[in-house]
């Protein structure tokens, strides 16, 4: 392809828009890298690079395993993540069905209801729940609780989506059949149609972990003391004010956990759609749909 | 033989519709517990009163006896004070981070749907990997390369440029910052709007004598309009309420943007809420229309998935 017309026709050039493509990965994941490979410094250094060693992870005073703030945050944030995947997934899959199945004036109310959460700014969520758990629901001690009520509210719109996506895609033929071969109603759901569900459910629980370790602004509205503390909350309060290679390696083991979560969704997902054939859609599209 | 009233009450699986209403209720009663509740408190907040000796706000849940007082006050805070320089801040910041995504967005959405041929696979798993790093880790990773002694100065310094204050309070910084955020979240709706063309489309207009550069601004760019929007609305709605980038980015007063004033209001200074409650609100209503929009494309999403 000829300068000119690359220059004039810059959707027809793949080598350029290549190019622009190539410079984005970069500009986007090596900063990401760059902190990473950092955690694993020697010295005490987040620009030069004195050798490897696991000090920020083990052994020094300031370290993960040994600074109680870093300790708290790690132990925190994986509470708050499982307890929430074990409340919202429940929660969501009841919904998903209910909102599926029931047909009256309400389900539409309700449908758009379940999706008002997603859309809100995280900013007005939690200025919404500081408020009630400071006036209403005094009861309700800031901290765990409050953080723990926050993260399943956010989190059961997510569970609904996944959930009824895979609800549409297996329709109702099968419940059907079902009951034409004789299972009351109860066993056709019981039976047939929750196994069918099953990867849509582990999916739920592996992203609702997902994006209760990720959350920042609910966890940082309803923050009780040091002892919780999330690592996105620590990752902020010591960016700029203490900033050690410890804290990259706080930063690289929550990273280490999300992935861990996503390729668990992932391979199920792809697990069961590999045996479906070609009638399942792709997990990385299963995951992006869940903006929309 | 069932009578119609029997069938009607029965869906065509033969569970009763009471199930499904049963199934539907925990969450649907979470929901509004701890979401439309706590919306209310915050209209509680801000047009209840301020305890006279503890100096915290105390919410007034009956409407009939609501005090508009702070809320005027911020309103005219935005018209005229100092809250209205944070807010054309905030709003200029948001454009210029939105016109950005678009300007980087676009190319990178459009190669990766339509020219990434064999690579597809490998480019669409690169784009989507931010998703999955946290945000403020992401934001780390940025204050360690622009620190005093980051990368950044260093590599400058060795080409012989004087090395700069990146996180001493320059907009350019936030807005970049607000940009690296948020710009996957606006690539990968566009990436699925582009990758529904259907190329045969394209093929009938090259056929019909377009040139290449005409079948882009004349099919896929009025195509591809939709995905622009609804990635335009997915990252604006967060950056009209981030106060963790500025204060991660710059921390100084000169960059602060509408969300600062909130975390201010809120988590700072207990005196403040009733101001805190109305600015949220005030946010919520400028955003609204955003947020319609997202509502209703969702909604619409389902539906055509439903059938």
């Amino acid at each position: 392809m000829s300068l000119r017309s690359a220059a004039t026709n810059p959707w027809g050039s793949p080598r350029l828009l290549r190019l622009v493509t190539i410079a984005y990965v970069v500009w986007s994941i090596v900063p990401v890298l760059v902190a990473i490979q950092f955690s694993f410094n020697a010295g005490r250094s987040r620009t030069v690079w004195q050798g490897f060693s696991l000090r920020w992870y083990l052994t020094d005073a300031g370290s993960v395993a040994r600074d109680e703030s870093l300790r708290l945050a790690l132990f925190q944030s994986v509470r708050l993540a499982f307890l929430t995947m074990l409340v919202a997934t429940p929660l969501g899959v009841a919904l998903a069905l209910g909102l599926a199945r029931w047909r009256g004036r309400g389900a539409r109310a309700a449908g758009f209801l379940m999706l008002v959460p997603l859309i809100t700014p995280e900013i007005v969520m939690g200025v919404a729940l500081f408020m009630v758990f400071a006036n209403l629901y005094d009861f309700v001690p800031f901290g765990t609780w409050a953080q723990f009520l926050g993260h399943v509210t956010f989190s059961i719109s997510f569970v609904v989506i996944i959930v009824r996506g895979r609800l549409f895609a297996i329709g109702r033929d099968y419940e059907e059949a079902a009951m034409d071969l004789g299972a009351s109603p109860a066993q056709a759901v019981r039976r047939v149609l929750l196994p069918l569900l099953a990867p849509a459910i582990f999916a739920s629980l592996a992203i609702v972990f997902a994006i209760s370790i990720d959350d920042f602004v609910i966890s940082q509205f309803l923050v009780a003391g040091a002892d919780t503390v999330t690592i996105p909350v620590r990752l902020y309060s010591g960016a700029r004010l203490a900033p050690r290679p410890s804290l990259n390696a706080l930063a690289t083991l929550m990273l280490v956990i999300t992935m861990a979560a996503i390729t668990v969704a992932g391979l199920v997902m792809r697990r069961y759609n590999r045996r479906e054939g070609a009638g399942g859609e792709s997990a990385v599209r299963a995951l992006t749909r869940l903006d929309f | 033989m069932p009578t119609n009233l029997q069938a009607a009450e029965t869906d065509s699986v033969g569970l009763k519709d009471w199930v499904w209403k049963a199934a539907a209720a925990p969450g649907l009663v979470w929901l509004v517990l701890l979401f439309v509740v706590p919306f209310y408190a915050i209209l509680a907040i801000a047009m209840g009163r301020l305890h006279p000796v503890q100096l915290r706000p105390v919410p007034e849940w009956n409407p009939l006896q609501w005090d508009l007082g702070p809320f005027g006050e911020v309103w005219s805070g935005l018209f005229g004070g100092q809250l209205g320089v944070i807010a054309i801040r905030t709003l200029l910041y948001v454009l210029a981070a939105c016109a950005l995504s678009v300007l980087i967005g676009y190319p990178v959405a459009y190669f990766v749907a339509r020219k990434a041929g064999k690579r597809k696979g490998l480019f669409l798993l690169l784009i989507l990997a931010p998703f999955w790093i946290n945000y403020l880790m992401r934001m780390l990773a940025w204050v360690n390369l622009l620190h005093n002694d980051g990368f950044v100065n260093t590599a400058i310094t060795a080409v012989g440029l004087a090395p700069q204050d990146w996180l001493g309070g320059r907009p350019s910084t936030v807005i970049l910052g607000l940009v690296y955020g948020y710009i996957p979240f606006f690539i990968l709706p566009l990436y699925a709007a582009l990758d529904r063309i259907d190329g045969q489309v394209l093929e009938a207009a090259r056929d019909l004598g377009a040139s290449t550069r005409a079948a882009f601004f004349r099919v896929t760019l009025p195509l591809s309009k939709q995905g622009i929007l609804a990635g335009l609305v997915i990252i604006m709605l967060p950056m009209f309420g981030d106060y963790y980038t500025p204060n991660l980015l710059s921390g100084s007063p000169r960059t602060q943007m509408i969300g600062n004033q909130i975390d201010q209001y809120v988590n700072q200074t207990t005196s403040q809420g009733r101001h805190g409650a109305a600015l949220t609100l005030i946010l919520m209503m400028a955003v609204a229309l955003l947020m319609l929009y997202y509502l209703f494309n969702i909604a619409r999403v389902t539906e055509e998935a439903r059938e």
